[in-house]
């Protein structure tokens, strides 16, 4: 029943797939009055990519060409301005790793100070709910001042960002444990350090993982509009660099990308989840 | 002062209303004792305070006023030597079985080995029958089979006291009846100081050495103290064959259905003194409304002094 089910779910996916294809194929033919005259195919076709430039939005088939240039060979590299889609996707990886991994070591162990102490949770609440609401890229000007380099920023944007989720989760999770656990813990008279570990963190620690997956959700959105503001590598850059190229199969080849990596991200983060997540 | 094993004296506890003010106490001017080895059960309508006090003595909520003295100090704050079943078991669900007792045994005793610890723990858990399912995850265990995982961690670390809220009020009655079984012959066997909230009669007469009655709340009280006077060595199948029995019975019940509500001293209660709750024992008088002649396990002259006062 289920198997028949998530089959047919497949076999629509796909059939909408191929709508969503007919379509686009339809809207970008060269439309000039009636019929297509076989010599303006023809002349089209040996443009190639160039028509893809010159004439309106790029066809399916020219995006599709794209993929399979850029997929053939993912990790060269010709010098500043011409990186394999690889080595791109692995920079915006490695500033995204970073910048988590920070937020991360600061993020858990506040959000436990938060989450146990009722006076740290007033105490802090107002500077956490003035900071959460500005855009990250906003810190970006204070960032290149302060930090004086373009791929450290970058890394202190996603710090930033990454950081409020994780927080606010980690005090939820943390402040919510069942008051019964606690008590577990106190009637055996748990030092504080084999508490936070034994009891509270796992007890925590599904809703501290939603926070880390929202939190990857945005660093991997903040990367790519905070690469396409300081440059020079990274994903972001990439499509920036394709849009001034005027290369709008390459803009849409990475987009697709984008959207692939962050799936990988969101799933990994799920699998996380799910080997944390206690059944009660 | 008292030289009993645990003594409480005056408990007092006032919850703050929303608006941060003292309300009206839940219970006040509580005094009971309880013996080395004794078994006592407390029932009382829900709401009197009952887990309240169990909290109190657990030293995991502070009383408003008055003490509790255990071994001659005072409670203050949890500790080893009182372990506690919850009435919601209380297992963590992300460790195994064995997990959650050596949880507790590691606790008790940090020098251990691993292999000491696993040992001690197969060992309480064959007590309370779960030797075949130690490694399971308590979300994989039944209700009773987790509640009994619960006193099989508070045996585990052998303590001086053993305070259980409710442990089998979730459970189906057949189930119950077994865990009470084992619970019976772990007692009899270990001779442990025991506290229970219960509100199964049946269930109190079985087990308990005397029986104490709260009052409803608000300003609840200790209503009477019964002995239950049959012999220790009694049995789920047998003792309703004890004459005593429905003697006993009938005294607990009329009072949660009849007594509860009026007993707050005065009235015909003229003579109550709340630090000598009166001491009954139904199983060897005749009439069901030994409260009414407490003189008959009380010394006259006690009597005297207390309505002198
Ligand atoms: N944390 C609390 N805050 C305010 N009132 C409470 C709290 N805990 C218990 N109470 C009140 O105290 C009374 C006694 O509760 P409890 O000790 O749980 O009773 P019992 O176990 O006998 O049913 C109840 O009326 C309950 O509403
Ligand atoms: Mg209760």
């Amino acid at each position: 029943m289920s198997t028949n089910l998530s089959f047919r779910a497949a076999l629509l996916s796909v059939l909408l797939f191929a709508c969503f294809i007919g379509i686009w194929h339809l809207a970008t033919l060269p439309a000039d009055g009636g019929a297509v005259s076989a010599a303006d195919a023809e002349y089209a076709a040996l443009m190639g990519q160039g028509a893809g430039k010159a004439e309106g939005f790029p066809t399916p088939a020219a995006v599709g060409r794209t993929f399979v240039h850029f997929l053939s060979d993912p990790f060269y590299d010709n010098g500043p301005n011409d990186k394999g889609i690889g080595i791109q996707i692995a920079y915006s990886l490695l500033r995204v790793g970073a910048g988590f991994l920070l937020a991360t070591l600061v993020a858990l162990p506040l959000g436990f100070l938060i989450g146990m102490s009722p006076l740290m949770t007033r105490a802090l609440n107002p500077f956490i709910q003035v900071l959460k609401p500005i855009s990250p890229l906003a810190w970006m000007p204070l960032a290149l001042y302060v930090l004086k380099d373009s791929d450290v920023s970058g890394i202190f944007v996603i710090f930033i960002c990454s950081m409020w989720p994780m927080l606010l989760n980690t005090a939820f999770g943390v402040a919510s444990v069942r008051r019964d656990w606690i008590n577990v813990a106190r009637t055996l008279e748990v030092g504080p350090v084999r508490k936070a570990f034994r009891v509270i963190l796992p007890a925590a620690a599904p809703t501290i993982l939603t926070g880390m997956r929202i939190s990857m959700g945005i660093a991997w959105i903040v990367i790519v509009a905070a690469e396409m503001l300081v440059g020079g590598t990274g994903v972001g850059y990439f499509v920036w660099n394709e849009w001034n190229n005027l290369a709008l199969p390459n803009v849409i080849f990475a987009i697709t990308m984008i959207g692939l990596v962050g799936m990988l991200l969101d799933f990994a983060f799920g699998v996380l989840q799910k080997m944390v997540t206690y059944r009660d | 002062m008292t030289n009993h094993y645990l003594s409480v004296e005056g408990l007092k506890k006032a919850y703050p209303t929303r608006d941060g003010k003292a309300g009206t106490p839940v219970f006040e001017d509580i005094h009971f004792s309880i013996e080395k080895g004794e078994f006592v059960c407390i029932i009382g309508h829900s709401g009197c305070g009952k887990t309240t006090i169990l909290n109190v003595l657990a030293g995991l909520e502070e009383a408003t006023g008055g003490v509790v003295i255990m071994n001659g100090r005072e409670v203050k704050g949890p500790s080893l030597d009182r372990g506690v079943v919850f009435q919601s078991h209380a297992l963590m669900p992300w460790m195994s079985v064995l997990g959650n007792v050596a949880f507790a045994v590691k606790s008790k005793w940090p020098d251990w080995s691993k292999a000491k610890i696993a040992a001690h723990c197969t060992e309480y858990l064959e007590m309370v029958g779960l030797g075949h399912a130690i490694h399971k995850q308590p979300a994989e265990l039944s209700g009773g089979m987790k509640q009994r995982v619960g006193i099989a961690r508070a045996f585990a670390i052998q303590p001086k006291m053993l305070l259980l809220d409710e442990p089998f009020g979730a459970l189906d009655a057949l189930t119950r009846g077994t865990i009470q079984d084992e619970l019976l012959k772990v007692v009899q066997a270990t001779h442990q100081t025991v506290f229970m909230i219960t509100h199964d009669v049946d269930e109190a007469i079985l087990l308990a050495d005397k029986v104490i009655l709260m009052s409803n709340g608000p300003l609840a009280k200790v209503a009477e103290i019964v002995d239950i006077t049959m012999p220790r060595d009694r049995t789920r199948a047998g003792m309703h064959h004890d004459p005593q029995y429905y003697r006993i019975r009938n005294h607990l019940v009329d009072f949660l259905v009849n007594r509860s509500k009026t007993y707050a001293g005065g009235g015909e209660f003229e003579q109550y003194d709340p630090k000598r709750p009166p001491v009954v024992r139904p199983g060897l008088v005749d009439t069901s409304d030994a409260a009414l002649a407490p003189d008959a396990v009380r010394p006259l002259t006690q009597l005297k002094k207390v309505v002198n006062q």
